[in-house]
């Protein structure tokens, strides 16, 4: 699989961007909507015309149209051709390469117990569920083996449940076949939880390439900042590992449940948005609930940022408008906090980290 | 409405019935004035057994067949042909789309005095206005339809690995056709009226050169036996094309 080398890129809002996604990678662009992702994407894949030059494996592809270059691409709207059952979507590309029917049949019969969807074989996508029609089309994009994967956020159209499971299976599926992929989102938890390495992309630059904790704690510049949202982070005291993958870290005088199974956590941060406001004690066991005093509150147009203190931790929270507006809520006022265990990040050693941006 | 969808197909003939059954009486009674001109429908049915028999009726119903046929047949071939081109290929459509749009709305019977000029009165004129009629909307439908196919679509295909010449053959064409089967199914009745119009005004042969001799001879039974078999072949051409667009699209369209 090849390494993907892109230099001086200009196309529409994309300008001068340089960027080079490793082999075997999945690296995850992450911007908001109209920053140039799919732009981005599109280049790579030759659908569009640009300006620099795009390298696989060294090797100039700028001159090869769209159906020369080895991709597999999955479009956010998926667009399983609506006239082809399941096996005939699945087949396209081996058909039209005019691979002999004994291979176009294994090749498909293989792909429809990857992606778990035999039983589907013989529906057209108008009859598939938007989960099923996620497998389809993902299995489409892989038939022709691909040399990169690009996948355009594939899951947007997913609930939660259904966007997280076949997260996971996507990311077993892309370390098995070893595809250097470049995955398209805007959601911070999806490039998280995918990512080899993270590319923010904001208004047409790349603002930062790192690994996913690394673009967390130390965004490189305010737009990254804004768009990852300003992190607590905390120092820790002490650090027990509890078993079961979790531990007990003391920050500030509050110990802390942190999913890390290890002794050597030095750092905790947590997004403001992940930190829960209650005006009572909300029921449920004493893990991670702390009380804390509202010490500002700032407003922006988007949400409202609670500054508080909890033990010796100064922290921010974040809300949406109509939340606060429900609540009363000043400066001064006693809270009740509640951490997203599962949002906390753990982190062991500052040097590590720096050496790697 | 789940009452409606439960009437069988065959109950459709029943208001069918009702209709030639009152048709009957108001003639055997002579309820209307002027019922010389208002002959029953028994009158017709026995008139239309006569032509059949005498091989009138046949003879000319199957001139007039002959030229939608082949008007029909080679006017849409021309008009997928050049609709493709003009759908798929921007300078192409650029070129022809003026043309098109400019001739489109001449009524087909509009060619007549020109063609009677250029052609003469013979087989050549009768075809060549169903070729006109069927021509111009099937290429415009056409156009259309390939033109409208969602553009994700050819770009999913090209990723894929498909030729240009590919895209349109298994994904652009197959993806319009509920648009190109609009324009035959339309088109393929109004060439019955339009050979009919024809045939009664300028050419000596066929079912609508047969309705003008019978008004001739002040035959209204004969008039109404074309006007059935019109109405007949106008239903089975149109019918003909939607069995066929569900046949090829039901199972996704």
């Amino acid at each position: 699989m090849p390494s993907i080398k892109l230099e001086k890129i200009s196309k529409y809002i994309c300008q001068n961007i340089n960027l080079e996604i490793l082999d075997k990678e999945l690296l995850v662009l992450l911007g908001p909507n109209g920053a140039g992702k799919s732009t981005l994407l599109n280049i790579i894949a030759g659908l569009v015309e640009y300006k620099g030059s795009v390298f696989f494996d060294g090797e100039s592809v700028d001159k090869l149209p769209a159906s020369k270059r080895k991709i597999g691409y999955l479009f956010q709207e998926l667009n399983l051709f609506p006239h082809l059952n399941v096996a005939s979507n699945i087949a396209y590309s081996l058909r039209v390469q005019k691979q002999f029917r004994s291979e176009v049949e294994a090749r498909v019969e293989g792909l429809l117990q990857v992606m778990k969807i035999e039983h589907l074989s013989s529906r057209y996508p108008r009859h598939l569920s938007g989960g099923e029609k996620q497998r389809v089309a993902l299995a489409r994009a892989l038939a022709l083996a691909p040399d990169v994967l690009l996948l355009d956020e594939p899951l947007s159209s997913l609930d939660a449940q259904a966007s997280k499971y076949l997260r996971t299976e996507l990311r077993q599926l892309q370390k098995k076949l070893g595809v250097t992929t470049i995955y398209v989102t805007h959601d911070l938890t999806e490039a998280e939880e995918m990512a080899d390495r993270i590319a923010v992309i904001e208004n047409g630059h790349i603002e930062q390439v790192g690994r996913a904790k690394e673009v967390f704690f130390y965004p490189m510049s305010k737009k990254v900042s804004d768009f990852i949202g300003a992190p607590n982070i905390l120092d820790c005291t002490y650090c027990h590992s509890l078993g079961k993958g979790v531990a007990e870290v003391g920050c500030g005088g509050l110990p802390i449940i942190i999913p890390d199974g290890g002794n050597t956590v030095k750092r905790i941060a947590l997004l403001p948005r992940d930190i829960y406001i209650s005006e009572t004690k909300v029921p449920g066991p004493d893990v991670n609930r702390f009380k804390g005093i509202i010490t500002g509150i700032d407003s922006t147009d988007e949400t409202v940022g609670l500054k508080l203190k909890a033990g010796e931790n100064k922290l921010t929270a974040e809300m949406s408008h109509h939340i606060f507006e429900d609540m009363n809520l000043a400066v001064g006022k006693e809270v009740f906090l509640i951490l997203k265990l599962r949002r906390i990040r753990a982190y062991e050693d500052k040097e590590q980290v720096k050496e790697n941006v | 409405m789940n009452k409606l969808k439960k009437i069988k197909p065959g109950w459709g003939i029943v208001p069918i019935a009702v209709f030639l059954a009152i048709w009957e009486m108001v003639a055997r009674l002579n309820l209307i004035p002027g019922h010389f001109f208002f002959p029953p429908f028994s009158t017709v049915v026995a008139e239309f057994y006569y032509l059949t028999v005498n091989g009138v009726l046949g003879r000319n119903f199957l001139s007039s067949l002959a030229r939608v046929l082949i008007g029909f047949s080679t006017g849409s071939i021309a008009g997928l042909l050049v609709g493709t081109i003009m759908g798929w290929k921007d300078v192409a459509n650029k070129a022809l789309s003026p043309i098109v749009s400019l001739l489109y709305p001449i009524p087909a019977l509009g060619w007549l005095p020109l063609l009677m000029l250029w052609l003469g009165v013979g087989e050549a004129l009768p075809i060549t206005i169903i070729f006109i009629c069927s021509f111009f909307p099937i290429a415009y439908n056409t156009a259309t339809g390939i033109r409208t196919v969602d553009k994700n679509y050819i770009q999913v295909a090209r990723t894929l690995g498909a030729s240009d010449m590919k895209i349109l053959t298994t994904v652009v064409i197959p993806l319009a056709l509920p648009n190109i089967f609009t324009g035959l199914r339309l088109e393929s009745g109004m060439a019955w009226r339009v050979i009919i119009a024809a045939e009664m005004v300028a050419i000596p042969t066929g079912i609508g050169a047969l309705m003008m001799r019978a008004e001739s001879l002040i035959r209204m039974d004969i008039i109404i036996v074309c006007l059935i078999v019109l109405a007949v072949m106008c239903f089975s051409f149109e019918k003909l094309f939607t069995v066929l667009e569900t046949k090829l699209t039901s199972q996704w369209g």
